[in-house]
């Protein structure tokens, strides 16, 4: 654990260095342990892929009793046991107009569009974070064959529901809403509803895994 | 029950009230007033909660009708109000007749006029808050910015004026400052020498594409003692992120709640308020204060927020 002020309100928590699983675990043991026994203090959690930023009340503590709380919580937080991840799938119709981005990531690599969807389809992805906009999830990650950076440009509208890579990430975007990655096809489901419970279609720590779909079956959503 | 009609929104009216802070494992960023005092002494001189739901008006006014009449107050920036034709004043409560208009031009000083009505806004609110957040469609009326036309339903008040302004002295403690006291980004320590220098020795001028996500500053380009990549990591509100262009840009309130882009500094919060007063042009330079003398700040400013009576004249 590595403790750096963000701000006068806010203090990072550091647990890990590298993108990846062993850095997500420990970040949701200490945040569902922060969930599960919240300290009257804490005014917002953000996790991330390696940090936990804990916005506090200044009033009630300082940054030198936030870092000496969290650190009475490290070792029961490593302790902590997490649930199996709750699978989510994703049906996704990929190319043409839902994916505009597809067969531009396919030449990148010199791969085909067909295969550039099925190494997409070819496993599941942890959400390590939600961030950006309500309900969009940060999914890694990607096979490193279609690994691709994110735009140079960003657009300025992204259709709610498009499916999209940056870097070793991929996800869908709730709303529409200016985006930077590239897109390479689309889902039916609602990402964020306010009148679901939950309202997000994906949370921190879910296995996400996609599922092609056709135009026809795209267009016909719900399936009867 | 009282309602208000849009008649003219003005460049960009939303409702907002103190936000929702505590969903951010959600990625839903806290939103909110981003004048939280203005909104909150406006709030107090009608007698209602201090986080009350209020319009929030950028730059330009727009025109307000009261079928039923009311009771409003005006904080913040000053827009050139007139009721009913008739010039009114800043900061104290006013009893509107039934019909009649309140209209405001454009702004005289900062950017963000308060119109705040006894009983509050009425609006469904999401995550607990009225707030309007513009990204994502969510919070607020319909999710989005007023338009011509709509009808604003008011809450259950006593339609009583109190004869009370708020007293010099507290204006003057909360007054805007264009020098922002910042205290160390988590990156500070990643930018030259030079950076660093131009940082806070240089002049800023706020970017006409700055809007409630974020305040684009031009001024020195600030560079990075050499190139380092990070992943992505909880932003707090006011931090001052740096793009690979060496452009600062100030996370306000309708932020992302996480960003891959070093932080220099971080606005506190005693300032924040200062910042959702900022027009396009204006220019601000920064000064570094500790974390200590920071939160001493900050704890002053909410006892002089929570201390009742007193902050009236």
């Amino acid at each position: 654990m590595e403790f750096r002020a963000a701000s006068d309100q806010a203090m990072l928590v550091y647990l890990g260095e590298e993108i990846g699983l062993e850095s997500h675990q420990r970040v949701f043991q200490l945040l569902r342990l922060l969930q599960q026994e919240p300290l009257a203090w804490v005014r917002n959690l953000q996790p991330a892929y390696c940090s936990l930023l804990v916005s506090f009340d200044p009033c009630a503590v300082d940054h030198h009793e936030v870092e000496a709380t969290l650190r009475r919580y490290e070792e029961r937080a490593e302790k902590m046991a997490l649930p199996q991840p709750r699978v989510v799938e994703i049906p996704v119709c990929y190319g043409g107009e839902f994916g505009p981005d597809l067969e531009e990531v396919a030449a990148a690599h010199n791969l085909s569009p067909s295969r550039v969807i099925e190494l997409h389809l070819s496993q599941s992805y942890r959400a390590y974070f939600l961030g950006f906009a309500p309900g969009f999830a940060y999914l890694g990650d990607l096979p490193a064959e279609i690994a691709t950076p994110r735009l140079g440009t960003p657009r300025k509208k992204v259709v709610a529901g498009s499916v999209a890579i940056a870097g070793t990430q991929t996800a869908v975007y709730p709303f529409a809403t200016p985006g930077g990655w590239r897109l390479i096809g689309r889902t039916p489901l609602k990402v964020f509803c306010k009148e679901r419970e939950p309202m997000g279609l994906i949370a921190v720590g879910d296995e996400v895994r996609f599922r092609a779909i056709t135009r026809e079956e795209f267009a016909a959503w719900p399936p009867r | 029950m009282n309602s208000l009609l849009v008649e003219n929104p003005g460049w960009m009216t939303t409702v907002q009230d103190l936000g929702r802070p505590g969903f951010g494992v959600l990625g839903v960023s806290p939103s909110g007033a981003a004048d939280p005092v203005a909104l909150q002494l406006g709030n107090l001189l009608l007698g209602n909660a201090p986080g009350a739901a209020a319009l929030e008006m950028t730059l330009v006014g727009g025109r307000y009708l009261f079928p039923e009449g009311g009771v409003i107050a005006l904080a913040g920036a000053d827009f050139g109000a007139k009721l009913n034709g008739q010039p009114v004043e800043m900061w104290i409560p006013h009893a509107v007749r039934a019909g009649g208009t309140l209209e405001l031009g454009l702004t005289r000083s900062g950017a963000r006029c308060y119109l705040c009505v006894a009983g509050g806004i009425q609006v469904e609110k999401f995550l607990g808050s009225a707030s309007t957040h513009l990204l994502s469609g969510l919070g607020g009326f319909a999710g989005r910015g007023l338009h011509k036309g709509d009808v604003l339903q008011l809450g259950a008040a006593e339609q009583r004026i109190r004869r009370r302004s708020i007293s010099p002295r507290v204006l003057e403690t909360l007054k805007l400052r264009k020098c922002l006291r910042v205290t160390k980004g988590p990156q500070a320590d990643w930018f030259s020498e030079a950076a660093t220098r131009g940082f806070f020795e240089g002049t800023f001028r706020v970017s006409e594409d700055s809007d409630r996500l974020g305040l684009r500053l031009e001024g020195a380009s600030l560079a990075l003692e050499s190139p380092r990549e990070m992943s992505s990591e909880g932003v707090s509100l006011g931090a001052v992120q740096v793009t690979p262009s060496g452009q600062p840009i100030i996370l306000f309130v309708e932020q992302q709640t996480a960003g891959g882009y070093p932080k220099i500094a971080n606005v506190i919060g005693e300032d924040l308020h200062c910042v959702g007063q900022l027009r396009p042009r204006d220019e601000i330079t920064f000064a570094r204060v500790s974390l200590e003398e920071a939160r001493a700040l900050w704890i002053a400013h909410q006892q002089l927020l929570n201390s009742g009576e007193e902050l009236f004249a």
